[in-house]
This record gives C-alpha cells, structure tokens and sequence, in this order.
C-alpha cells in the first residue's frame, strides 16, 4: 500500500467531535469539531493544556476511541469506523508510558519481531528468524545503546530510556504510514528524554514520517517539525505552517494563547524554557 | 511403595496435558481459566462414548481434543465478545459444560474395562516388542526385583506423546500468531497498537488450552478405565499445583523452560499426592484439601520469603545508618547517608 506517494493528503480529519459521559452531569466535550489535515512528510507538534484533548485526538485517529461526529480518512479512505487493530497496519506509535509500548515478559527480539509483523497477517511462521535477527541488530546499532548484544535479553529488564528508545524503533521500523507520538518523553528524565527526542528526529527524518508529536516541552515544539498546532478545550486554536514556525518563540506561543484565550497556559508538566 | 510411586509418575505424565493446558490459559495469557474443570471431563466423555459406541480408539482421543478446543472457544466468545469477566465466563462454561457431558455420555458413568482403549493397545503393542521381559530380567539380576512395574509401555508412549506435544507448543509460541498471543497476555495495549486482533487470540489461546485439557481428560478416561461425570472436579487446581510446584522447583526463565517445568510439575504433584495416600490417617477424600494446601503454599511461601529478606534488608539499612550517624557524629549533613542509600 504505497498510498503516501500518490496521495496529496495523507491524514484527514473532519468535523471530529467527540463527548464524554455524554448526558450525565460530568459530561465533557473533549474534541470539539476539530479539523486537520496533514501532507506526506508533515511532522506535526501538538501542544496544549491539561485536558485539551491532545490525547483524545490521537486515539481517535489510532481508532482506539471512536468520535461521535465526523470523519477520519486515511490516504483518502474513511477509516473512522475500522477497528483499532486493523487500523495499526498504518499507523505506528508510542506511549507516553514507556511499559505501555512493550511486553515486558518476553525478550527484545521477540518485541522486535511482533513489531515486524504488524503490516503482515500472522501466521504459522516463526517469529524471529536468523535473517531477522540480522536485521534487528542493525536497526538496534543505531540507537547505540548496546541493545543490539543484547537480543535475548527481557525487556521488562530494561530502563526506561532503553525501553522507550525500543518502543520508538519498534513503532517506525515498519515505516507506518503515520507515526502518532503521545508525550513519549515525558516519563523520562532530562538525559534520557534528550536522546529520545534525538531519536525520534533522526528516525522521522530518516523514514520521512507523517507524524503527530504531542508535547508539553514548547522549545521542542517548536524546534522540531514543521507545522504546529495548539490545541485548548478540544479546539485547535492556534497554527503556525513552515514559514511561520521558524519565527516563532516560546514568548510568542505564550502570548498567542493569551490573546486567543484570555488567560494563561495551564499545564502542569508545561516546560517554558 | 515402588508401584504405588511408578503409578503415580504414569499418571503424572497423562496429566502433565492438563498441566500443559493450565499453563497456556493461566500464564501464557494471564487468563485464569475455570473451564478446565468442565472440558477434562468432555475430553473423557467424548472418547469414552465413541469407543464404546465402536470408534477406533485414537479417533476417540482426536475427537476429544477437538470438543475440548470448542469449549475452549465458547469461554473465548463469552469473555471477548460477550464482555463477561474472565472468571466467570469460566465458571458459566464449567457450570454448562457439566449438563452437556451428562447429555454426552448419556449417564453419569461409562465403563471402559471390556473395551479396546488407546491404553490397552499400547499395553498389547509394547507386549510384541518384549522389552518389558528384558528389563525385568535387567532388574532381577541386579538384585531389584521389587522395582519391576506391570510395563513400561504406557510411561514410554505417553512421555513420548507428551514432549511431543510440549515441541510443539514450544515452537507454536514462536511462531508470528503465538508470539502474538504471549504479549496479548503480557501487555494487551501493545499488542493491539501492533494489529492484532486480541480477540481472536484470547479465544484461539483458550481453545488451545482447553484442547489440551480435554486429551487429557481424554487419556485419563482410557487408563482409569472409565469416564465419570464428577472426574474434573478441582482439575483447575490440580493443575495450577503442577504448574507452581514445576515453575517454583526448575525455573521458566524461557518457555522451553517452564513447559518442561509444568510437565515434571505434573509429575511431582501425582508423586506427592500418592505418598500422602499412604500416611494412614489421610483418605482419598482429603486430597483435595491437600491440593489446595499446595497451591496456597506455593502461592504464599515465595512472598513471604520475599517479604522477610525485604524487611532483614530495610533493617540492616537502617542499623548501618544509625552506625554512620553515630560515627560521624559531628557532621550535620545527610550526605554521609548516601551510601547507604544506594543500595535500597
Ligand atoms: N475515557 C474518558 N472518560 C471520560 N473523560 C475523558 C476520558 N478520556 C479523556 N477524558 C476527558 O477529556 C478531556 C481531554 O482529555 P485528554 O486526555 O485528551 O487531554 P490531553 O490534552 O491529552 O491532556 P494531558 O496534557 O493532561 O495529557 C479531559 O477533560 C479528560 O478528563
Ligand atoms: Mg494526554
């Protein structure tokens, strides 16, 4: 399915509206008809405040959630009701908990090789084969964290820079038509999540991705990529294309969300510098 | 004593199935499982009927494998797409499973004595090769007569069976569909970002699993000599002791590992159980209780010793703490302290 070339636009979505505990007294709107479109190639940060609906929106485009209104396409096809799982050939991703993207009981080449499978229907074959093997090591040497020596190793016994710098590899190695990145980093400490964003540059690039990448790192949303958007009370309120993110500056981003929202960012994990 | 304790690892091996099937619902898919209780006894019901009713006898063993897969699958069906709690999508299929095996077999007990039976042609076969004559002379020369057993036929076969069946259950759980079932087990949310259908695997697995428990079952009824309604009553624990008391005593480090471990765990619990018969003040009726003490043991020995080196641990800490304080006696910092803190 080579949709990505032919396709002007990869990702879309339209009039995506989607409500919680919809007629109870807690009932909350967390996607609020929010429309995107996304090009191959587009590396997209997603930026906003606690209980925007970043996360919302992109279990709503993994098909993990399902939206009440609207429609999501995917290389021109609606795929707003196809299962999650079928819907994963396309679309890789990462957690924002670095246990959530791995199995913990079984080993790196075995995570590796589930990985391996999921553009293919399983079948009787087995799982880690020597040509695979050889395959895995290389994509792990560039990591260079020294997982490639350490193929049998469990996973459930790595750190969790280690584990979420294979949930990453294992998310893209398959070049998924769309990668989604949820805070994928911010678990992790300075160090670590420094080499993950890292990673996730050198990777994007690499395999020129279509990716959505929440953060809450604004410096990061701005340096990397090349669209952003920031996203408040379910609503996309604010996006800079190419052009207009390489002027942008943390202050900037501030003082648009002021003007548009006439209060102050809220988020707790918000990193200013 | 000798006979008794090779009896025991006989019927340890035909049971270890059973095991090998507790091992694929409860570990490999963390899914706690209580059909069992009710396929062991479809797996015996459905070969017993079908041999009495003249099915040649390996056809029997097949068929049961296969009703045993479909319970299996039910459970599968009820707990995934019924959305009905694992336990108790278990509990309904046992529940279910004791009428359909009455209905099978007609009445609640089929003799198998007067009838040609896998086990009575392994016996018949292992006859024509006269090892059982050469090893007995084997035994008498050295001096060990009260080691010679009936035959050995039916250790021989069923262990060949069994690590058959262990293969391929080890090479099945390497494969695409059954590394998929392991992380369905181990981490669901990522198996499913990964395309698969947890679904169908919980319920492939579970089918499996069942299938296993119903050959069994299927063996049990053959060896014993007949199929009884109340056969599998506790299975589900008999088969949760092999697996703890076979991962607690060889490791599963690997799944080669712990399948090999489940199948000897098998073979320890039948050991252990028929010692028990023979201390005098304990019958037959009490071996379930005794079961159920294993599991309990089993289940509580290794945290308690666990909890205990903790707590020896968080005290040594702390005396060692109070020595550095005192040592340093002069100094306010807590840095001194580090060290200590290390290794926490
Ligand atoms: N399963 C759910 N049931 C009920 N409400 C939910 C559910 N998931 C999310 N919400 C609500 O929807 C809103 C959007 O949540 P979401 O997780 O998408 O926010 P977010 O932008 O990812 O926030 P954060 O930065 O904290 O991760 C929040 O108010 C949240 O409480
Ligand atoms: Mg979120």
């Amino acid at each position: 399915m080579q949709i990505r070339k032919v396709v002007k636009i990869l990702l879309q979505l339209k009039q995506i509206y989607k409500v919680f505990n919809e007629g109870s007294p807690d009932e909350k709107v967390a996607i609020n008809h929010v429309n995107l479109d996304l090009k191959p190639g587009d590396f997209v940060t997603v930026i906003g405040s606690n209980g925007a609906g970043k996360s919302t929106l992109l279990n709503i485009i993994a098909g993990r959630l399902t939206p009440d209104l609207g429609q999501v396409k995917i290389g021109g096809k609606d795929v707003t009701l196809m299962p999650e799982h079928k819907r994963a050939r396309l679309i890789g991703r990462v957690f924002q908990d670095p246990m959530a993207g791995t199995a913990p009981s079984m080993t790196i080449e075995e995570n590796l090789s589930i990985a391996y499978s999921r553009t293919t229907r399983r079948g009787l074959k087995l799982g880690v084969t020597r040509k695979k093997r050889e395959f895995f090591k290389e994509k792990l040497s560039m990591l260079n964290l020294g997982l490639e020596d350490r193929l049998h190793a469990k996973v459930g016994l790595l750190s969790g820079g280690e584990r979420q710098a294979l949930s990453l590899l294992m998310a893209t190695f398959t070049e998924p038509h769309i990668l989604l990145l949820d805070e994928h980093t911010a678990a992790l400490d300075p160090a670590r999540a420094e080499l993950i964003t890292e990673l996730t540059k050198k990777i994007v690039e690499e395999y020129k991705l279509t990716t959505l990448m929440v953060t809450h790192n604004m410096q990061q949303a701005i340096e990397l990529g090349n669209r952003l958007i920031m996203m408040d009370n379910g609503q996309i309120i604010f996006e800079a294309n190419e052009n207009e993110k390489k002027h942008l500056t943390v202050e900037k981003l501030l003082m648009e969300f002021q003007r548009i929202r006439g209060k102050q960012i809220s988020n707790d994990r918000a990193v200013l510098v | 004593m000798y006979t008794a304790v090779f009896g025991a690892v006989e019927a340890g091996v035909i049971y270890a199935l059973m095991a090998l099937g507790v091992y694929l619902s409860f570990r490999v898919l963390d899914f706690p499982d209580l059909t069992v209780d009710g396929s062991f006894v479809t797996g015996g019901a459905v070969a017993a009927i079908l041999i009495v009713g003249g099915a040649d006898p390996l056809l029997a063993t097949v068929l049961a494998f296969f009703a045993g897969f479909l319970a299996g699958c039910m459970t599968g069906i009820l707990h995934t797409k019924g959305k009905i709690n694992a336990l108790l999508s278990g509990i309904l299929m046992m529940t279910a499973l004791y009428s359909i095996n009455l209905r099978i077999m007609g009445r609640s007990n089929v003799s198998l004595l007067s009838e040609e039976t896998l086990i009575s042609k392994i016996v018949d076969f292992w006859k024509g090769l006269k090892i059982d004559d050469a090893v007995a002379a084997f035994f008498t020369s050295i001096g060990l007569a009260d080691f010679i057993p009936k035959t050995w036929g039916i250790l021989v076969i069923m262990l060949i069976l069994v690590f058959v069946m262990k293969a391929a259950i080890d090479y099945f759980l390497k494969t695409d569909v059954g590394l998929a079932i392991r992380a369905t087990g181990d981490n669901e949310i990522m198996i499913k970002s990964f395309s698969a259908n947890t679904d169908t695997l919980k319920i492939l697995g579970l089918g499996l699993s069942n299938a296993l428990v119903a050959l069994s079952g299927a063996l049990v009824a053959q060896y014993q000599g007949y199929s009884d309604v109340g056969m599998g009553i506790g299975m589900i624990v008999i088969g949760l002791a092999s697996v703890i008391i076979g991962e607690t005593i060889f490791g599963a480090k690997t799944v080669v590992r712990a399948t090999l471990a489940v199948i000897l765990g098998a073979i320890v619990y039948r050991i252990i159980y028929a010692l028990a018969l023979r201390v005098d003040f304990l019958e037959s009726g009490d071996m379930k209780l005794i079961t159920a003490f294993i599991v309990i043991c089993a289940l509580v020995i290794p945290r308690f010793i666990e909890f205990a080196n903790e707590k020896k641990k968080k005290k040594r800490r702390l005396l060692e703490s109070q020595r550095l304080i005192e040592a340093n006696a002069n100094k306010k910092s807590g840095e001194n302290l580090a060290a200590v803190k290390t290794d926490l």
